[in-house]
């Protein structure tokens, strides 16, 4: 027989599906935004809240299963993992960038008027 | 066996034959980390999300052993080459 080694499977797909629609914003992160567990996603935190954004956070240290799936889900092998409108919008790097720019407040603009 | 600096230098010199790359270790001890900045043709034309994930992709043997990954730049030549421009006349 065999041995599927993927951690998303359909089910757990459509229930990522979900939750990334859940919120027009969620992040998901090594601990939860009142105590982050890691600067990278402290980071993320820190961004979102000055910019005046509602968002959600999720656990991944609390999952394991939930955190192998999204690495897949996503195609992203690291966390903090940002989505925007449920759509995946990048990791911290990428993140900060965008706020530099002003690009992250352009999607997030858009994603909350949608 | 744990990921080197010369490791992840070597790597992304052969995948993504870079103009410019500084790999810097930020482990301090604490496991492989790394922080990046890479300057490649293959970037012409890409969004920064499909950047990283290009840098990812080529590191994805390291990334099961990397504990942090910090790309600082994803550049092409010619965003190389105006960012340095502007820094040389800023200093100037």
């Amino acid at each position: 027989s065999f041995r599927c080694f993927s951690a998303l499977n359909p089910a757990l797909k459509s229930t990522l599906d979900k939750v990334v629609t859940s919120n027009k914003v969620v992040l998901f992160m090594k601990g939860n935004k009142d105590f982050p567990q890691c600067g990278f996603s402290n980071t993320v935190v820190q961004i979102l809240k000055s910019l005046d954004v509602p968002f959600e956070t999720l656990d991944i240290l609390e999952n394991e299963l939930l955190r192998q799936a999204l690495k897949e889900y996503s195609n992203w092998p690291t966390f903090p993992q940002l989505y925007i409108d449920g759509q995946f919008f990048g990791g911290c790097d990428i993140t900060v960038e965008a706020y530099k720019s002003g690009e992250l407040q352009e999607s997030l603009e858009r994603a909350m008027c949608s | 066996m744990g990921v080197t600096k010369e490791g992840v230098e070597s790597t992304l010199t052969s995948k993504m034959n870079p103009s410019h790359l500084e790999v810097i270790d930020t482990s301090g001890g604490c496991g492989a980390s790394f922080a990046i900045e890479i300057v490649s043709e293959q970037f012409e034309g890409k969004r920064l999300l499909e950047r990283h994930r290009m840098v990812n992709s080529a590191l994805e043997e390291e990334m099961k052993e990397i504990h942090a990954l910090s790309i600082k730049k994803a550049l092409t030549p010619t965003q190389w080459k105006a960012q340095q421009d502007s820094s040389t006349t800023q200093a100037a």
